[in-house]
C-alpha cells in the first residue's frame, strides 16, 4: 500500500494545497494552461517547487532524486525516444504489457521513426510501467489513441494499480472517459485546486 | 641566413590588393566591402600593437610581463568563446566557463612544453612562451566555442528526450550522455583533421613563418610537431573540461534539468 501526500505543495502560479493520494485513481482537470502538467512534473521533481511530497512518509527531497523518479512514474503527454530501435529503450527482453496493449511481440525490432504517434504512447505506457513506479502520473496518456486502445490502457492502469496498491493521478479533457474511472476529481481553476465533489 | 625586411612599399603593394577586392566586392553588390576594409585596417593596427609590445617584452625578460600578457590574451579569447554561443549561460557562468575550461588545458600545457619540452631559460622567456600560449589559446578557443555551443543548443533541442531519459530513471550523466559526447567529439575533430592534413593539403603558418625567416625546413618541421601534439591535446582537454563543467551546470542539485540557465 502505497499513499503519495503533497503538503503545502506549490508549483507556477498554483497556490499551495494538500492532498492525499491513497491506492485510487484521481482525476485533475481544468483548461489548458492551468498548470496540470506542470503539478505532474513537479511531483516528479523534474522542476522546482515549493512544500514537500511523501511517499510513504518518505520525503522527496531527503530521496535521492533518481531513486524518486523510478518511484513516481510520470507519463509526459508526448513520448520522447533517443535510439533508433524501440527496443534499445526498454532494459528487458520481455515484456507481459506489450500484448495487453495489443503490440507485437517483434514490436521492440521496429525503427521508432516508423512507428505512429499511438503506437509510440502506448509503448511509451509499458515503458514506464516495466520500471514498475509505484505511483502514477498519467499526463492526458489516451489522448491520441483509438477507442479499442483507450480501453486496453484504461483496463491496463487499473489493474496495474490494484495489483501493486499504487495511487494514479491522472489528467484527461475526456469527461465520458473521468466519468468512468474517476474516484475522486481535483479540478485547477483560477489557481486553485479544488476537489470536485460527485 | 637573412631575412629580407619588408618595407611600408611592399606591404602597401599587398594591400592594393585588398583594395581591389573590396572594390569588386562594392560592385558585385556583395555588401562587404566596408567590412573588408575595416578588418584590414584592424589586422594592420592589433598586429603592429602587438609587434611593439612583444618588442618591448622581448627587450626585458620578466615574468610579471609574461604573465599580464598571457592573462590579457586568455581574457580577450575568453570573450571570443562567450561571443561565439548561440545560446550561452547566464551571469558570469557565460564568460568564465569557456575561460576556466582554456586557463587550465592552455596554461598547463604551455608551461609543460616550456619546461620539460623546449626547456628554455628562464622557462618564461618570453620568445617562447608568448607565441606558445596564443596559439594554444587560438585554437582551444575553436574547440571550447565549438563544443560549448554543441552542447547548449543540442540540450535545448533535446529537452523532452532529456527529461524523459530523467523520468526513467537514468542519472544527469547518463541523461545527456550523448549530447556530451558529441559536443566533446565536435570540438575534438578540427584539430584531428589537421594533424591528419598537415603537410599534404596545406604547410601550417608557423612552420611556413619559419621557413621564410630563413630556419631550415627540418627544424621548423620538428616545431610544427611540437605545436600540433600540443594543440591537439589542448583542444581535447579544454573541450572536455568545459562539456562537463557545462554539462553539470545544466542540472541542479536535484538533478533537475535547468535550461533557464542559458539565455
Amino acid at each position: 500500500m502505497t499513499i503519495l501526500r503533497l503538503q503545502e505543495f506549490q508549483v507556477f502560479a498554483l497556490k499551495p494545497f494538500n492532498l492525499e493520494v491513497n491506492n485510487e485513481i484521481v482525476f485533475l482537470t481544468g483548461a489548458s494552461g492551468a498548470g496540470k502538467s506542470l503539478l505532474l512534473r513537479a511531483i516528479a521533481d523534474l522542476i522546482m517547487h515549493n512544500g514537500e511530497a511523501y511517499l510513504d512518509e518518505k520525503k522527496c527531497s531527503d530521496i535521492n532524486p533518481v531513486q524518486w523518479r523510478k518511484w513516481v512514474g510520470f507519463l509526459p503527454a508526448e513520448s520522447a525516444w533517443w535510439r533508433d530501435k524501440v527496443g534499445d529503450h526498454f532494459s528487458a527482453e520481455d515484456h507481459p504489457y506489450l500484448a495487453l496493449l495489443n503490440l507485437p511481440a517483434d514490436c521492440l525490432q521496429w525503427d521508432v521513426a516508423r512507428c505512429s504517434t499511438g503506437e509510440k504512447q502506448r509503448l511509451a505506457i509499458v515503458r514506464l510501467l516495466a520500471q514498475q513506479p509505484k505511483v502514477l502520473l498519467l499526463d492526458e496518456p489516451t489522448a491520441s489513441l483509438d477507442p479499442v486502445s483507450v480501453e486496453l490502457v484504461e483496463s491496463l492502469v487499473i489493474d496495474y494499480a490494484n495489483k501493486f496498491n499504487v495511487p494514479v493521478i491522472w489528467v484527461s479533457h475526456d469527461a465520458s472517459q473521468i466519468k468512468r474511472l474517476s474516484q475522486r476529481e481535483f479540478k485547477i481553476k483560477e489557481n486553485e485546486i479544488c476537489e470536485v465533489m460527485a | 641566413m637573412n631575412v629580407i625586411s619588408l618595407s611600408p612599399l611592399d606591404l602597401s603593394m599587398a594591400a592594393i590588393l585588398v583594395l581591389v577586392l573590396a572594390f569588386i566586392s562594392l560592385i558585385l553588390k556583395l555588401d562587404l566591402a566596408s567590412r573588408i576594409v575595416i578588418a584590414a585596417v584592424r589586422t594592420v593596427v592589433q598586429l603592429v600593437l602587438i609587434g611593439l609590445v612583444l618588442k618591448a617584452l622581448f627587450a626585458q625578460v620578466n615574468l610579471l610581463y609574461v604573465a599580464a600578457l598571457s592573462i590579457f590574451m586568455l581574457l580577450v579569447a575568453g570573450r571570443e568563446v562567450m561571443a561565439r554561443q548561440q545560446r550561452r549561460f547566464g551571469g558570469l557562468w557565460g564568460y568564465g566557463l569557456g575561460t576556466l575550461s582554456m586557463f587550465i588545458s592552455s596554461f598547463t600545457l604551455t608551461i609543460y612544453a616550456l619546461i620539460v619540452v623546449v626547456s628554455t631559460d628562464p622557462w618564461y622567456t618570453p620568445q617562447y612562451a608568448i607565441p606558445l600560449l596564443g596559439m594554444m589559446l587560438g585554437n582551444t578557443m575553436t574547440g571550447v566555442s565549438l563544443a560549448l555551443d554543441k552542447l547548449t543548443t543540442t540540450a535545448w533541442q533535446q529537452r523532452a528526450v532529456i527529461e524523459a531519459r530523467l523520468i526513467l530513471g537514468q542519472d544527469w550523466r547518463t541523461a545527456i550522455g550523448d549530447i556530451t559526447r558529441d559536443s566533446v567529439r565536435i570540438g575534438m575533430i578540427p584539430m584531428i583533421n589537421a594533424m591528419a592534413a598537415a603537410g599534404i593539403v596545406s604547410l601550417p603558418g608557423m612552420m611556413t613563418g619559419q621557413i621564410l625567416s630563413g630556419t631550415e625546413p627540418l627544424e621548423a618541421v620538428k616545431y610544427q610537431i611540437l605545436i600540433m601534439f600540443l594543440i591537439t591535446a589542448g583542444t581535447g582537454f579544454s573541450a572536455i573540461i568545459a562539456t562537463w563543467i557545462g554539462a553539470r551546470r545544466l542540472f541542479d542539485d536535484r538533478q533537475r534539468l535547468r535550461l533557464e540557465r542559458l539565455s
